[in-house]
């Protein structure tokens, strides 16, 4: 378990000040001009010896992204953009860094520009975060305020910080689709190549990085890249929140070592599964793009990139969904599914189409109303959708309904059973019915 | 120039181009919707995925750069698979995806025999439907008389939306709603109403947007086709006529990349109806003050009787906007024969003089050029309408680069920004004497370009405007001779006029041009004149002269006329016509003139024989053997003959000028009316109907 002294967001339950004064006395923007004097390659070297892995799902090295920035500007401006778009079910840890620690994530932000050369940072909100987005907002006239960031600042380097403002669409999490938002068309994911390092937010190169990762910047600088790869494991190393929701008996979320098994992490901080280890059904390890994964399999299961990657599944966001065995778990991934085809933006043909069959075959499996043939077809399809499409949409809505076909094949079939036998005597007409006219 | 190995194929291609522009040199055929060579790269129906060996996932060909693309690790080119296991299965599945929500309906789909979804589902679909759920239906739309809308076949590949908006200049056409309800819409239900509306048809690659007047006429294989040339507008659109029997049912763009790349405009497209109805099928005689059917021996006679009865010198000809040259050539020798010099092609009183050599009325710069052009000057003109398809070139160049543009003109919506400068000739003097607010951009300027319409040349300053031009061209470095570039270019509004020009159709020695001759004849000493399609004049000045009128359509000129002579249209005779480029091309019969009407040499060559002065061609062929002697250029097809010396300016430097400082006015007020057959159309007088309400509506 996660010493109190190696945590980053210690006011993550905002027990505390959230302001600057609180801030301050918690450490933030403490030797932050020290930091920035150290140059951007020692900012960037340090940040890949720390083995910080993104934190917004896809878990690329932070620091190696940084370091596909151009080291000199060809004229155009440098950009930051942080992607606090956060709308993964399950997922609310951004949230908490926003309205509770919102100055570790201002920080973190200006070391980043830095390190990149940036001059200023966009952070796109999720359009239901509104008071998040005020929250945030107040932080950042805080530091404006206390000179902090802008121009002229303490800290020696002119340094902006906007806030953005989306309209409550999940695709706008993707980072080119966000990336379009932001400069006002509609939130449709980019064809890549080019990357947004080379052709970003109004064509400049551009980084898009999640709150998270930005948020734990200032501390990884501060106590040096060797504390923060000591914690977790190689290639997962650090802390990180994470969201627990579903059956346990007390959702929370919780800044953790990575690697920590989910069992541990269920029953230290959650009080554990709702009737006990033993009614744990599956889990659904990393927000709801993510396979899930059964309970025979979770009882050692280390909750990192890697481990979970060898699970079939992934850490994601690290939105830990715990289903125990109440669960109609057709149901719950027929109601991801539906999610899926709610937000999928259309744009591309395997997704804009594909979402929509898979979650019309699943309703139908929900009650049974299916052939058994069907199961394979609808694997088949999600098939066709993940890997054909330009964003990563189309794989996450893939990924839940193979996982449900891979551990829980057998439930669909029975349900399929149960209904033809039901048919047989509901309404359906009989040999015996036919007998009696 | 990367190395590419495409299916065990290695090849060189160019730096810059797309993995799918590749594939097709290496003659690798690539499924695909979304992409047209001519649009923007969307990269969303992801039919025309490949894969790249080494890449986790396929790609798609259209949006992969092959400077993108790495070498293997020994240095080997990389390697594109497009007929994997992997691709194929993509294929199938993409194709599927498209399938599921689109309507079983071809039986009763227009685009049926020429629709992209169906080839490729043959080709590259699977074999079997999986599909049992309800499909997707959406509301169609209504977007104007043109367009028919059965959105529910539309398969979201945004063609038409980036055609609008990359290549019309019209942004009323967007997709709206996400996921399975993205939707094409024109937001509100309005008409389109872009003069290029009709390319949509074209582009959609599925029966979404088909053509409403064509609805339900005819499969595309049961039409005859020909390809020829459309003289809606000085550009000479390429284009194919598609016929059934002897009539006209559709009217397809063809490609040339010079001229009209593949897009035409509306009222080339759709004027078809008009070639139907209003027709002159038989000679009329106009007896005791009525119209009356004639033969053609008793035409003739009468028009020899009244000729041979006044002094040559009485005699004029005018020639309309849609004449061919060799009517016009043959029109002229025989006025030649019979002694009079008064004859104009210049129905608007245009005075562009041929005599100043072709420099001074053709576009010189090309077209095409209009790509690399980085000033605009425009005077006196507005190319949305004089010529849809060259203005949405500059539209194009606009957009895409940093081409400032000016007009001297009335202001008119162009469908880009340009700074006006004002609206009559002294602010080209402003210009010549760099006290112009553009003065400073073409300081910059390395091929600037100014676009002058007939606007400017129609009035009876016209002469010193052209000479103003000219300076100013020559002076302001418009015309750069060492740079091989001469940006001095001529807009026309006619397709007859440049050939008109190329063959001296312009009054001889001591003729009047076409108001003196209007107005001579009002005077009543103007004995005979003889109209060879000219409508767009004012008739009532003829009400006392002997009007002869050759033409297809029974319109303002015919109804003057003593002697009706029907003609053949442009698709029904082989003609030649030069566009305003000075590119000489050549029409091809599609079907045959109606009832009793004739190819129009073939009526002035017999008349010639009734007037007693027999021309020497008797052959279509002997007919160009001597016009080829007055005009060789007229023999090359296709070709641009324009002597780039700058050898006119040269007269004008010298001049003084007489200006007048009225503003310039308007060449055509309504475009989808500005000629007889287009007046005939029905479909044409809803669009400019609609085209009033609208304006009305927005004033």
């Amino acid at each position: 378990m996660l010493a109190d002294k190696d945590r980053i967001f210690t006011n993550l339950y905002g027990l505390h000040d959230w302001g600057l004064e609180g801030a301050l006395k918690r450490g933030a923007w403490d030797g932050t001009k020290g930091l920035l004097e150290k140059g951007r390659d020692w900012i960037i070297d340090e940040m890949k010896a720390s083995g910080l892995r993104g934190r917004g799902g896809a878990g690329f090295p932070t620091g190696l992204k940084w370091s596909f920035m151009p080291k000199e500007s060809d004229g155009r401006p440098h950009y930051l953009v942080i992607n606090a778009d956060e709308s993964e079910p399950g997922t609310c840890k951004d949230r908490e860094i926003m309205r509770h620690d919102p100055h570790l994530l201002i920080e973190g932000a200006m070391l980043a520009s830095f390190a990149m050369g940036a001059k200023a940072a966009y952070l796109y909100i999720r359009g239901e975060f509104i008071f998040e987005r005020k929250q945030l907002q107040k932080a950042v006239d805080q530091a404006y305020d206390a000179g902090l960031i802008g121009k002229n600042n303490k800290n020696g380097y002119d340094f902006d910080f906007y806030i953005h403002h989306g309209a409550g669409a999940y695709i706008c999490g993707e980072e080119t689709a966000l990336l379009e938002s932001l400069e006002g068309k509609k939130g449709m994911p980019r064809l890549k190549p080019p990357f947004p390092a080379n052709m970003g937010l109004y064509g400049a190169p551009t980084t898009v990085n999640n709150v998270e990762s930005i948020a734990v910047a200032p501390d990884i600088l501060r106590r040096g890249a060797g504390w923060f790869a000591g914690l977790g494991k190689p290639n997962n190393t650090g802390t990180k929140l994470f969201s627990i929701s579903g059956h346990v008996e007390r959702p929370c979320n919780v800044e953790e070592e990575m690697g920590i098994p989910f069992r541990e992490l269920i029953e230290k901080h959650c009080g554990g599964v709702t009737g006990g280890w033993d009614n744990l059904l599956c889990v659904i390890p990393g927000g709801s793009s993510v396979p899930l994964i059964p309970a025979p399999n979770c009882q050692d299961l280390p909750m990192d990139f890697d481990s979970l990657v060898a699970q079939g599944s992934g850490l994601g966001t690290a939105a830990v969904i715990v289903m125990d065995k109440s669960t109609d778990i057709i149901r719950a991934i027929a109601r991801l599914s539906y999610f899926y085809k709610h937000e999928s933006c259309g744009q591309c043909t395997p997704c804009r189409e594909g979402t929509g069959w898979m979650w019309r075959v699943l309703t139908r499996m929900v009650d049974g109303r299916a052939e058994k043939r069907e199961i394979d077809m609808l694997l088949d399809v999600t098939k066709q959708v993940e890997g054909h499409t330009i964003c990563a949409l189309g794989d996450a809505a893939a990924w839940p309904v193979q996982g449900l076909i891979r551990h829980y094949r057998h439930v669909i079939e029975e349900r399929i059973d149960e209904f033809s036998s039901r048919s047989d005597t509901d309404g359906a007409v009989t040999s015996k019915d036919v007998e009696t006219v | 120039m990367p190395k590419l190995n495409i299916d065990g194929t290695e090849i060189d291609v160019e730096d810059g181009i797309t993995l799918i522009q590749a594939c097709e040199e290496a003659g690798v055929e690539i499924p695909r919707f979304c992409y047209h060579e001519r649009l923007s790269v969307a990269g969303n129906c992801r039919m025309c995925l490949v894969e790249v060996v080494g890449a986790p996932k396929l790609v798609a060909s259209c949006a992969m750069g092959v400077s993108d693309l790495r070498p293997g690790p020994e240095g080997q080119p990389p390697e594109i698979k497009t007929l994997s296991p992997k691709v194929k299965k993509a294929r199938e599945g993409t194709m599927e995806f498209l399938l599921i929500n689109h309507p079983l309906d071809c039986p009763i789909c227009d685009q049926g025999g020429e629709c992209d979804l169906q080839d490729q589902a043959v080709a590259f679909g699977g074999k079997l439907s999986r599909f049992d759920e309800n499909k997707r239906a959406v509301e169609d739309r209504n977007i104007g008389p043109l367009i028919k809308t059965i959105m529910t076949r539309c398969i979201s590949c945004t063609r038409c939306v980036r055609f609008m908006t990359e290549i019309a200049g019209f942004d009323e056409l967007g997709q709206t709603g996400r996921g399975e309800g993205a939707e094409i819409t024109t937001y509100l239900d309005t008409a389109i109403l872009s003069e290029m509306s009709g390319n949509v048809i074209d582009l959609c690659p599925v029966g979404a947007l088909t053509s409403r007047p064509f609805a339900f006429t005819a499969r595309s294989w049961e039409m005859k086709k020909t390809e020829t040339i459309d003289v809606m507008d000085a550009n000479g659109a390429n284009i194919r006529i598609e016929s059934r029997g002897n009539e006209v049912l559709r009217i397809m763009p063809r490609e040339h990349d010079a001229v009209n790349e593949e897009w035409i405009s509306d009222k080339s497209r759709f004027v078809w109806d008009g070639l139907r109805s209003q027709r002159l099928d038989r000679p009329y005689i106009r007896d005791e003050g009525v119209l009356r059917e004639a033969s053609w021996k008793e035409a003739f006679s009468t028009i020899a009787t009244k000729v041979n009865s006044v002094s040559p010198v009485r005699i004029a000809a005018i020639a309309g906007d849609l004449c061919g040259v060799e009517e016009m050539f043959a029109l002229k020798e025989l006025l030649t024969a019979l002694g009079t010099p008064n004859m104009d092609c210049r129905q608007d009183g245009s005075l562009l003089d041929p005599a100043l050599g072709r420099e001074s009325y053709v576009f010189n710069s090309t077209i095409e050029a209009i790509d690399d052009t980085d000033l605009l000057l425009i005077v006196g003109s507005n190319p949305r309408l004089e010529a849809p398809v060259i203005n949405a070139r500059i539209y194009q160049n606009w957009l895409n680069g940093d081409m400032p543009i000016y007009l001297v003109g009335q202001d008119a919506d162009l469908l880009y920004d340009y700074e006006s400068l004002g609206d009559g000739p002294e602010q080209l003097v402003e210009i010549l004497n760099g006290k112009s607010p553009l003065s400073k951009a073409l300081e910059k300027a390395k091929r600037p370009m100014i676009l002058l319409g007939q606007a400017a040349f129609a009035r009876d300053d016209g002469k010193d405007i052209l000479a103003l031009a000219g300076r100013v061209a020559q002076e302001k470095g418009f015309v750069r001779t060492g740079d091989n570039w001469n940006g001095f270019n001529i807009l026309h509004t006619a397709a007859a006029r440049v050939g008109g020009f190329d063959i001296g159709f312009v009054p001889g020695e001591g003729g009047v041009r076409t108001n003196s001759i209007l107005n001579a004849a009002e005077k009543g000493e103007m004995e005979v004149v003889f109209l060879l399609g000219a409508d767009e004049i004012n008739v009532n000045k003829l009400s006392t002269t002997f009007v002869v009128y050759q033409g297809s359509h029974g319109e303002i000129g015919a109804q003057m006329a003593d002697v009706i002579l029907p003609g053949a249209a442009y698709t029904e005779k082989s003609a030649t016509y030069v566009n305003t480029e000075g590119r000489v091309q050549m029409t091809s019969k599609a079907t045959f003139p109606p009832g009793e009407a004739r190819e129009d040499w073939k009526i002035i060559r017999e008349l010639s024989e009734y007037l007693g002065k027999p021309l020497s061609f008797n052959t279509i062929e002997q007919l160009h053997q001597s016009l080829y002697k007055t005009a060789p250029h007229l023999a090359s097809l296709n070709s641009i003959d324009v002597e780039q010396g700058g050898e006119m300016f040269k007269n004008f430097t010298m001049k003084e000028l007489q200006l007048r400082s009225e503003p310039f006015g308007i060449s055509i007020v309504d475009f989808y009316l500005s000629n007889p057959i287009a007046r005939a159309s029905a479909i044409m007088a809803e669009m400019s109907a609609l085209k009033q309400e609208r304006d009305r509506g927005a004033a």
